[in-house]
């Protein structure tokens, strides 16, 4: 039994964030992490191996560096880290990354009672795709919006949270859950896990160990076998600058209602 | 199925939206959905065509409500297997109407059950998906009057448009709001977009629309092999969520509350009520736990155009001004004066909300009483 956990690094938006003359990213300027939803979904997997003992795979598509996210976590508990990294992988959209992430999961051997967990959603592009169409490229149940999770035998049992509500979702292993924050707090790096970290195995895996997967295919993957494209990318003017009023007292806060009375607001 | 979408892009028409229905009720967001259809339908000359599926008798009450907003035709489902949302039924009777149909766009409403759905449909359509976008074009011309209000584009770059373009421009926010972008899907049918909620503009309810509306009703090939969860049970949370989206003024706090964050929540509480308006929070307000998430304005919570909405101790971080700049008239109360808040405010107050606020009530309820 493992628990399988796609997780992606990304750039701190909430941080300072520097946008290029072209309106691209300064993605070089930037700090670095784990995508927050990510952790949870780790989380969930490591609260799995406590109870069960299950084999937690972290697997990750990204540049090179992305192996040092890999590393914390297994710092934080996982067995292995999988970095699926190739050239013919850069720019992929939505889509085409659930096309090469399901590969992955199918090299690393999707089993009857493993479990797939991705976080809900990445904050620099706020999708929420990938873990959905990962699930349709493995023909697998998905459960979305994870807010507690119950694993008895192979079937699985999940609170997914709706705006108005919860639905109490029932499905069999193997099966995909996206997790969101509300689900458990993640637990932080441990000593011996930082001492271990770099004994346990990282395997890279690139277009060659891929390319057999019928998901594997040019028209699929890639910059080129993306559906969507990018047609323009651009930043939004500042508003313009308002007013600001004298003073903070009484005089200030009737000059305010007087503006709202004649704008019709009041 | 690659090589089914991808014979003839000539063969696809028409402007679909699936219609959300939850236990029986249309999602109000919907209705926006249709009226952004009709409009691109215009200005593409094709029909509007909602897809509405669920339990038996779901299409009787609201195939003429979908019609009043805009609608042509409303496709409509009924089937016990469809009565509650289960991502494998709907995924199902979706993906074959779709191929069978071949509707040019689709669009889903971006609520936890549209971006369930959606990524699951359009990976097995083989085609794109876009994410919670906030603005639609067909029409080039549309799309560089958008570009020259909401981009810093040069203007060259704007004339330089192929107008002859006829693909879906769909444009959302990425990176917490930093950057804006523009997606099209040149190669695949249909273009699919979920649609945020809360950003386009619902239309005029039409009655005479509401009457000509026509309904075809399909047939689902659906078992219950084909779903592969089993929901347990829907529940409804008691407690009222605020309507965020609907409220015409809206009253939002910030970490400036922190020294009395019960005194600072009464205060917006009292000021928003004066308007008949609701509570919002920045997201060090929701994270801070002193307001739940469903009072969250910005990037990763609602998106709100009210007619006032007043930000009470709001730095004003990208992605909460994300969430409200388009708000009609705003006003800013924080205690520093380089707050970014202030650079989308209309009026700014710099000093102590806790002192300015109660005399700002004081000051509003006497120019209501003039009136």
């Amino acid at each position: 039994m493992k628990a399988i956990v796609c997780v992606k690094q990304v750039p701190d938006t909430s941080g300072k964030v520097a946008v290029n003359p072209d309106g691209t990213l300064n993605r070089a300027s930037m700090e670095t992490i784990t995508n927050p939803d990510d952790l949870n979904a780790v989380e969930a997997a490591l609260k799995l191996k406590d109870e069960t003992g299950c084999k937690v795979v972290v697997v990750t598509m990204g540049p090179p560096p992305a192996e040092g996210m890999l590393r914390e976590l297994i710092a934080r508990g996982a067995d292995e880290g999988v970095l699926v990294s190739a050239r013919e992988f850069g720019g992929s959209d939505t889509f085409a990354t659930s096309q090469i992430l399901a590969a992955a999961v199918n090299k690393i051997g999707l089993e009857d009672d493993d479990i797939v967990f991705c976080g809900r959603q990445a904050i620099d592009g706020d999708t929420a795709q990938v873990g959905s169409q990962i699930a349709e490229k493995l023909h697998i149940p998905q459960i979305s919006y994870a807010a507690d999770i119950k694993k008895e035998g192979n079937t699985v049992t999940v609170k997914r949270m709706l705006e108005d509500g919860y639905m109490t979702i029932q499905c069999q292993t193997p099966c995909l859950l996206t997790c969101i924050k509300e689900l458990n707090a993640p637990r932080y790096m441990s000593l011996g896990g930082i001492m271990d970290c770099y004994s346990k195995p990282v395997t890279v895996y690139d277009y060659n160990t891929l390319k057999d997967d019928p998901l594997i295919d040019p028209t699929t993957i890639g910059l080129k076998g993306s559906p969507t494209n990018i047609f323009k990318s651009f930043t939004p003017p500042q508003k313009g600058q308002g007013k600001m009023l004298e003073g903070a007292d009484k005089a200030t806060c009737e000059t305010l209602a007087a503006e709202l009375l004649k704008k019709h607001i009041i | 199925m690659a090589e089914f979408n991808n014979t003839n892009l000539a063969d696809f028409s028409g402007v679909w939206v699936f219609c959300e229905q939850r236990q029986g009720k249309l999602q109000p967001t919907v209705l926006e959905l249709i009226s952004e259809a009709r409009k691109l339908a215009d200005d593409m000359g094709v029909e509007v065509c909602g897809l509405l599926l669920g339990g038996k008798g779901v299409g009787d009450s609201m195939a003429k409500e979908l019609g009043a907003y805009g609608a042509d035709k409303v496709l409509v489902c009924e089937n016990d297997l469809l009565e509650t949302y289960t991502t494998d039924a709907y995924a199902k009777v979706i993906c074959d109407t779709v191929m069978d149909k071949k509707p040019e766009i689709m669009l889903i409403a971006a609520t936890n059950i549209g971006r369930d759905l959606g990524p699951r449909c359009a990976a097995r359509l083989h085609t794109g998906l876009t994410a919670d976008c906030t603005h639609l074009d067909v029409d080039v011309e549309k799309y560089a009057a958008f570009l020259q209000e909401a981009s810093t584009l040069p203007q060259a770059q704007i004339d330089a448009l192929d107008r002859a373009d006829r693909n879906l421009k769909m444009t959302r926010p990425a990176f917490g709001g930093h950057l804006m972008a523009t997606i099209i899907c040149p190669r695949f049918r249909p273009q699919m977009a979920t649609v945020r909620p809360g950003v386009l503009k619902k239309g005029e309810y039409d009655e005479a629309k509401a009457n000509a509306v026509v309904v075809e009703k399909i047939e689902a090939q659906l078992s219950d092999a084909d779903i592969q969860t089993k929901v347990l049970e829907v529940v409804k949370e008691a407690k009222e969520l605020v309507d965020l989206t609907g409220a015409d003024v809206v009253v939002s706090v910030g970490r400036g509350i922190s020294k009395d964050v019960e005194t600072g929540i009464k205060l917006a509480e009292e000021l928003a009520g004066l308007f008949g308006g609701v509570v919002g929070g920045s997201r060090a307000a929701i994270d801070s736990g002193w307001l739940t998430a469903d009072h969250q304005v910005g990037q990763t919570g609602k998106t709100v155009h009210p007619k006032l909405y007043v930000a009470l101790g709001i730095s004003g971080a990208i992605q909460h001004k994300a969430g409200m700049q388009d708000s009609e008239c705003i006003v800013a109360v924080n205690k520093s004066d380089s707050a970014p808040i202030f650079d989308v405010a209309d009026y700014g107050i710099c000093g102590d909300l806790f002192k300015v606020v109660p005399m700002m009530i004081e000051a509003i309820k006497a120019a209501q009483a003039s009136k």
